[in-house]
């Protein structure tokens, strides 16, 4: 059924229907209308689900890996300095292989204090073993979260749904909410292939030594190789049952084009915006959207952008000293094919500064009008 | 001497702590009393060594082994898990050194104890950062030299009163305990499992590596450590009922402090400087259980 609801709402809602039995939060703008949402629907019965308020994002993690280590589905949301707060324990959850799922809202770091969109805080965490998603609306939300639970406990590695501060979090849009008797079908109850039981002791994340340890590395990384694998035959399933599908990436108009936008998050609605009127000018312009971008999906992007002249990278963030986040693994993706195209690196609407259609507009014709980068990052808009 | 403990072990032989390891004895008697329907959490510890290296375990109970500053929080997910699985028999019980409770692991403790999470809680301490080499924490003594408080640097500050500190959370039980006196420490654990809400054990767990003191002087210096009040025997119910359980007769801190290298370097007015704190301490532990001296 349609409903016109928040992007945290939509979260919620996901989070309720993937019956999900605990749950572990600590309160961060713009993070606070998911918990909210999910503390009513376990103080009045409609989950039942144990919410553990608990002192730190830290410990939320924490809380997360004992319960999940025990064989239960988990939740948590987060934002910015909490997730930052979270980093050693992000490590910990890939390392012990816990399929735990996390809403993240996308919220720049402090100094100064600043809640606005901003995706430095997520994609921070690239090296955690952690599988991310970004979003585009409030339904994508809602899909890769059910998405995310069938994906982590497939390959037992954790997920990161990510979605925009403001922009989506407390945006209304209508969403179509699934039945739970759709929902049961693609999403099984959380079948755990270990967990602490007295019945059959075990030990847990104990000592390792580098033969063990290095060996249990590479399976991780066996592990991010088939979550790409798997993720498109759970677009097939999740299809069949909602006729929906989202695709790692997705490419907009880029058979023909000539100069493509890659972007993430909500800057790609206003992007297609862009490209729609470019094209009605007859600009061979297209778009390629990252949803996916642990694992990276490498082949996927060559694919979808090899043949153009310009790619021009949007990048919500900042690596210093580098360059944008999405930049890199994109220069990176590419290297390795014979005559890729020039990479534009555009960092736009950092801090929640609005990235607007002409904002877009001009990053298509800058990247048209110049031959060459001859610079790593263009900052817009300042 | 007989003991009254259940003959059943939890712990292999051949785990890997050092010779006349305190925290192995208080491992070994705190399983005999919590039994095999136990989930361990363990925070980085001295025992994450001393539970040996994968693919081998020195426990008979499942183990999950956590960061060092979760062992309140991994604890509360463990139980709520528990509890959506229908299983209330399973005691939860977090086993942490006192950096993982006095220092970094404070804050989850706190947390934990404060949303009164069903579990029990104990702390072994040996008085500083044993594992990664005698490092001082704030359960370090005053008077005590460690490889971070060295020579003239000797702590001078008093070492944290942490059950004076849970008890101020008003948790139904908080015990101290010595691998001394066995059937004491049996007997509160048993007594713990058999409550709700988060309980609290202290157990003096002498550490001969990093106190300097031969591997079989281990039990007795823990035995003078209650002796000279300096370690007292007692339990707070409900954050109010004091009980002491162990009421020594006269011996000097004086006594306890020489057998010891970490205390080396004191002078016999520092001593006596001790025996005033020790003896205030022991005031106020009476005062609280309405006792007089």
């Amino acid at each position: 059924m349609k409903r016109v609801i928040e992007g945290s709402h939509a979260v919620a809602e996901a989070v309720r229907l993937a019956r999900v039995q605990v749950i572990s939060a600590y309160p961060i703008t713009p993070q606070t209308h998911i918990v909210e949402i999910l503390s009513e629907y376990c103080a009045n019965g409609t989950m039942n689900a144990r919410f553990l308020r608990v002192e730190s994002e830290h410990s939320a993690l924490a809380a997360l890996i004992g319960a999940q280590s025990c064989g239960v589905r988990t939740f948590t949301a987060t934002a910015s300095q909490g997730l930052a707060l979270m980093h050693e324990l992000l490590h910990w959850t890939s390392g012990a292989r816990l399929p735990i799922v996390m809403a993240e809202v996308n919220r720049a770091l402090a100094p100064g204090w600043n809640i606005w969109t901003d995706q430095t805080d997520s994609l921070a965490q690239r090296d955690t073993g952690w599988i991310q998603m970004y979003c585009e609306d409030s339904q994508e939300v809602l899909d890769s979260m059910l998405q995310a639970y069938r994906l982590a406990e497939r390959v037992y590695l954790p997920v990161m749904v990510v979605l925009d501060a403001f922009y989506l979090s407390h945006t209304f849009e209508p969403v179509d909410v699934p039945t739970q008797e759709e929902v049961d079908r693609f999403l099984p109850p959380y079948q755990p292939r270990f967990q602490a039981d007295t019945e059959n002791a075990c030990a847990f994340g104990q000592l390792v030594p580098p033969g063990a340890y290095m060996k249990m590395r590479h399976n991780i990384a066996i592990g991010m190789d088939e979550a790409l694998k798997s993720l498109n035959e759970i677009q097939e399933e999740f299809y069949a049952i909602f006729r929906r599908r989202y695709n790692a990436v997705e490419a907009v108009c880029c058979d023909d084009a000539e100069i493509i936008l890659v972007t993430s998050g909500t800057i790609t609605s206003t992007s297609r915006l862009v490209i729609k009127t470019l094209r009605g000018r007859g600009e061979k312009a297209g778009i390629l959207k990252m949803k996916l971008f642990r694992p990276f999906p490498v082949e996927m992007i060559r694919k979808a952008i090899s043949h153009a002249k310009k790619i021009a990278v949007i990048d919500r963030n900042f690596s210093f000293g580098a360059s944008g986040i999405f930049a890199q693994e994109l220069r990176a993706a590419l290297y390795n094919t014979p005559d890729h195209p020039p990479v534009f690196g555009y960092i736009a609407g950092i801090g929640g500064l609005d990235a607007t259609v002409e904002l877009i507009e001009e990053i298509y014709w800058k990247t048209k009008n110049t031959a060459f980068p001859d610079e790593e990052s263009i900052w817009m808009g300042i | 001497m007989l003991l009254d403990a259940p003959d059943q072990e939890y712990m292999y032989s051949g785990h890997v702590g050092c010779p006349g390891c305190g925290a192995a004895i208080a491992m070994r008697f705190t399983l005999k009393a919590l039994g095999d329907k136990t989930i361990m959490v363990l925070p980085a510890c001295c025992w994450s060594i001393i539970a040996g290296p994968y693919p081998m375990s020195t426990l008979k109970i499942p183990v999950i082994h956590s960061a060092f500053e979760t062992g309140g929080a991994v604890a509360s997910g463990v139980r709520a898990a528990l509890d959506m699985k229908g299983d209330t028999e399973t005691t939860v019980v977090t086993w942490a050194g006192d950096g993982g409770t006095f220092d970094i692991g404070f804050q989850a403790l706190s947390g934990a104890v404060e949303r009164n999470e069903d579990f029990i809680y104990v702390c072994y301490d040996n008085e500083a950062y044993m594992n990664t080499g005698v490092q001082r924490s704030s359960s370090t003594p005053y008077g005590a030299w460690t490889t971070t408080t060295p020579g003239p640097e000797w702590k001078k500050m008093r070492k944290k009163n942490i059950v004076e500190v849970l008890v101020a959370h008003r948790i139904p039980y908080v015990a101290t305990a010595n691998i001394a006196f066995p059937e004491d420490l049996v007997h509160k654990v048993q007594k713990a499992k058999g409550l709700k809400g988060s309980r609290f054990i202290h157990i003096y767990a002498s550490c001969p590596t990093g106190w300097r003191i031969p591997s079989e002087m281990s039990v007795k210096i823990a035995r003078m450590a209650v002796q000279t009040n300096i370690f007292p025997l007692y339990e707070v119910e409900s954050g109010v009922k004091y009980t002491i359980n162990y009421k020594p007769k006269e011996y000097l801190v004086r006594e306890y402090f020489k057998l010891q290298g970490r205390f080396r370097h004191l002078t016999e007015k520092d001593l006596d400087q001790i025996q005033e704190m020790v003896n205030e301490d022991w005031g106020l532990l009476l005062r609280k259980a309405g006792e007089s001296l």
